[in-house]
């Protein structure tokens, strides 16, 4: 395997390069910045009308409550598991190679986040009553029910969201503070100023950012098992067949994480191609970011499978009833489109020849996700229409172009922010770049070249 | 709003289970519904709609899965062809079946669907957020959603319906869940005018719309606690109890055979709704 860094970049190279992508956008810059926005446009139109007409707009009934807006709040969820992984996981087990790509990952976080945060929104049928989940003083002493998971969902992902703004942020200072020497004009300058706090990168303060950051790493990693795991609650703690499931929360993480790391590989390759940041998005990190998801995609067909067989060997008549339902009744083209997306597709990456290959991993990437998303809406749309009172199923409902709309417009939503940071902020940690060159010329002088690496 | 407050309150939420040491006090509302008396004809449902001012949503509405009858007769055949055989279809009329330990009250994130002192699973139409985890863990998806702004939308009430509305029961807006209240309104009546004149509500003194309805008497309705109501010894002859999850049907007792049963008990939700088992073979 090549070496995930050059040795020989210039650390004056490394500002400029990714100063770079701060630049005035190119012109594919606009491109995709407008499809983003025409997108949020549809879904935002979708949503007035939903608002204002009622939920029924949506066409989801009284056997499916809950539809597309959930499944897509969990998908969304999921993908923002990835940045923690990277950046505070890989950061304790000090592996190097996630250091030019972690930022964006982390970025990713929190912008998928914020759009799972309006879904459960737009999902409401009184959005104008939605701070009644919060516990608030109020004089009819009146509080939320803390027996209720979707009261826990709020508390985690809002936990979850501000630790990881606050570490997005905490991780940003010393880059930001080289923005700010190395910008001289405009509010962006300002802007800078400001959220630098003064760094000079002195000893102390170095010491006190590395304390912080490894302290907030560490916060943040069982709060992004438990997040999931509150999300899987929704439906473990229910009694609805197939949802009554004890491996639902490890089964969410881990798709969670697959669902991430395939977003990050997308990624990659579009900030490698728009930013030309091939000396820092390099082959080789790519082909351990291409393992890791490989790894994970397995252990996400394994929890299927245990999920599959605990509900084919229980007791449970009726969940049994539902997964045969899944596997054969209307749903299941999508049934078996997930299976195949999710546990045949990602083979291809054990094969070292396509683990580099970028227009390959590129769409693979993105059919990865499509699977996980297929997940999500197996676990909602089925569920609802095959439950435990025969009366009640309703196998044809099918969700309206209201919802369509919004969750396309999710897509743009997400892009849309995406873009922003990355024009606003270094998209590629330039401090870390730096660490991990100086760490590699290092291991060279320790190691002189007896075991030619050429 | 005392933290004191806080767990005074949660423990009361969770104390009205039926196996717990704490029983109702003076009330335990329950229903039995005889399916042998049955004849589907619908007219229970109709006097909900009009008891309970439940919108009249439209053929179309309808198709999209968005009825609102809290009440609803549900059909059974004997056959998968749906033929109207020798002895017709079955009715099953579905309503709430106000749970002991309702799945839909644990869930609700703003603790808008509560267990009252008199054993109802009450919900508060002004709390409701809509998130709908209600209906999704309700195993007999008794409950409803206003899918729309029904009081404004044209023919819900077509006139001069809207003169027929019930004055001691809201309208719903849109976005909030609904469900079988048991005729809330008319026992609060029924307990008002009986604590004004220092005594129990006799059996027999409130009824449900439905039951008051029905031509063939065929739904009974009563205070549970009170050994002499119609309901506690319907309850007691078929040997149902209410703290168990499996009722002893189809044994034998005094010569007759046993047919009370509540809908998918072994979830144990303790329903508080007996159905007595149909046993005749003709359709009327």
């Amino acid at each position: 395997m090549g070496k995930d860094i050059r040795e020989d970049i210039a650390w004056a190279q490394i500002n400029k390069d990714v100063l770079k992508s701060l630049e005035n956008p190119k012109k594919l810059y606009w491109v995709i910045l407008l499809i983003a926005i025409a997108m949020v446009g549809v879904a935002v139109g979708c949503e007035i009308y939903q608002y204002q007409t009622g939920m029924g707009v949506s066409n989801k009934s009284n056997s499916h409550v809950w539809s597309l807006y959930i499944a897509t709040f969990i998908f969304w969820i999921g993908m923002s598991h990835s940045g923690t992984l990277l950046s505070a996981i890989l950061h304790l087990m000090h592996a190097d190679w996630r250091k030019p790509i972690y930022r964006f990952a982390e970025a990713m976080t929190t912008f998928s986040l914020m759009t799972a945060g309006l879904f459960v929104l737009v999902h409401l049928g009184r959005l104008w009553m939605v701070y009644y989940v919060m516990p608030y003083p109020n004089e009819r002493w009146v509080w939320p029910n803390f027996q209720s998971p979707l009261v826990w969902d709020m508390f985690a992902i809002a936990t979850y969201l501000s630790s990881s703004v606050i570490f997005l942020y905490v991780g940003m200072i010393p880059d930001l503070a080289i923005c700010r020497d190395n910008i001289h004009a405009g509010w962006r300058k300002k802007l800078y100023t400001v959220l630098s706090l003064g760094w000079e990168g002195t000893d102390r303060q170095w010491r006190n950012f590395r304390i912080t950051y490894l302290t907030i790493a560490c916060f943040l990693i069982p709060l992004a098992v438990s997040v999931h795991s509150i999300v899987a609650s929704d439906f473990a703690m229910s009694n609805m067949p197939g949802w009554h499931v004890t491996s639902f929360p490890p089964y969410f993480v881990a798709g969670a994480l697959y669902s991430g790391c395939a977003a990050i590989i997308t990624l990659f390759v579009i900030l490698r191609y728009v930013f030309k940041f091939e000396e820092y998005m390099t082959l080789p990190i790519m082909r351990k970011l291409v393992r890791l998801t490989f790894a994970i995609a397995m252990v996400w067909t394994y929890l299927n499978l245990i999920e599959f067989s605990s509900v084919w060997y229980g007791h449970d008549q009726t969940a049994k009833d539902q997964l045969i339902f899944k596997a054969t009744g209307p749903y299941a083209p999508y049934f078996w489109a997930m299976i195949f997306f999710g546990s045949i597709l990602p083979l291809l990456l054990a094969f070292k020849r396509f683990q580099t290959h970028l227009p390959l991993l590129f769409v693979v990437s993105i059919f990865l996700n499509v699977g996980m998303w297929l997940e999500r809406w197996m676990i909602i749309g089925p569920s609802f229409a095959h439950g435990h009172y025969p009366w009640t199923w309703d196998h044809d409902q099918w969700p309206s172009l209201v919802q369509w709309g919004i969750v396309f417009g999710s897509f743009g939503w997400f892009t849309l922010l995406f873009m922003v940071f990355c024009k606003v902020f270094p998209s590629v940690s330039m401090y870390e770049v730096k660490e991990m060159v100086y760490h590699r010329t290092l291991a060279l002088k320790n190691k002189p070249a007896v075991k030619g690496e050429h | 709003m005392s933290i004191t407050n806080l767990l005074q309150n949660w423990s009361d939420f969770r104390q009205q289970h039926p196996s717990d040491e704490r029983p109702h006090q003076e009330y335990k509302w329950a229903m039995s519904i005889d399916l042998d008396l049955c004849t589907g004809c619908n007219a229970c449902s109709v006097a909900c709609y009009a008891e309970n001012n439940l919108p009249a949503v439209g053929k179309e509405k309808f198709s999209h899965g968005h009825s609102h009858h809290w009440l609803r007769i549900e059909r059974y055949w004997h056959n998968e062809d749906r033929e109207y055989a020798d002895q017709g279809a079955q009715f099953l009329p579905m309503m709430c079946q106000q749970c002991e330990a309702a799945p839909c009250e644990t869930v609700c994130p703003v603790g808008a669907t509560n267990h009252t002192a008199d054993g109802l699973n009450s919900q508060v139409y002004n709390r409701c957020v809509g998130s709908r985890y209600c209906n999704a863990n309700c195993p007999y998806k008794a409950r409803y959603f206003n899918w729309y702004d029904y009081p404004t939308t044209a023919d819900v009430w077509p006139a001069p319906m809207e003169q027929q509305l019930n004055p001691d029961v809201t309208v719903r807006g849109k976005g909030v869940m609904e469900k079988c209240t048991f005729c809330v309104q008319r026992l609060t009546v029924a307990k008002s005018n009986a604590r004004t004149e220092g005594r129990s509500v006799h059996d027999g003194e409130v009824q449900t719309a439905c039951q008051q309805a029905c031509p063939t008497g065929a739904i009974s309705f009563g205070n549970l606690i009170d050994p002499e109501s119609r309901v506690a010894k319907q309850w007691e002859k078929q040997q149902v109890k209410l703290n168990h999850d499996k009722q002893a049907k189809d044994a034998v007792h005094d010569g007759d055979k046993l047919r009370g049963y509540r809908i998918l008990e072994n979830l144990r939700t303790y329903p508080s709704v007996m159905y007595l088992e149909q046993l005749r073979e003709g359709a009327i």
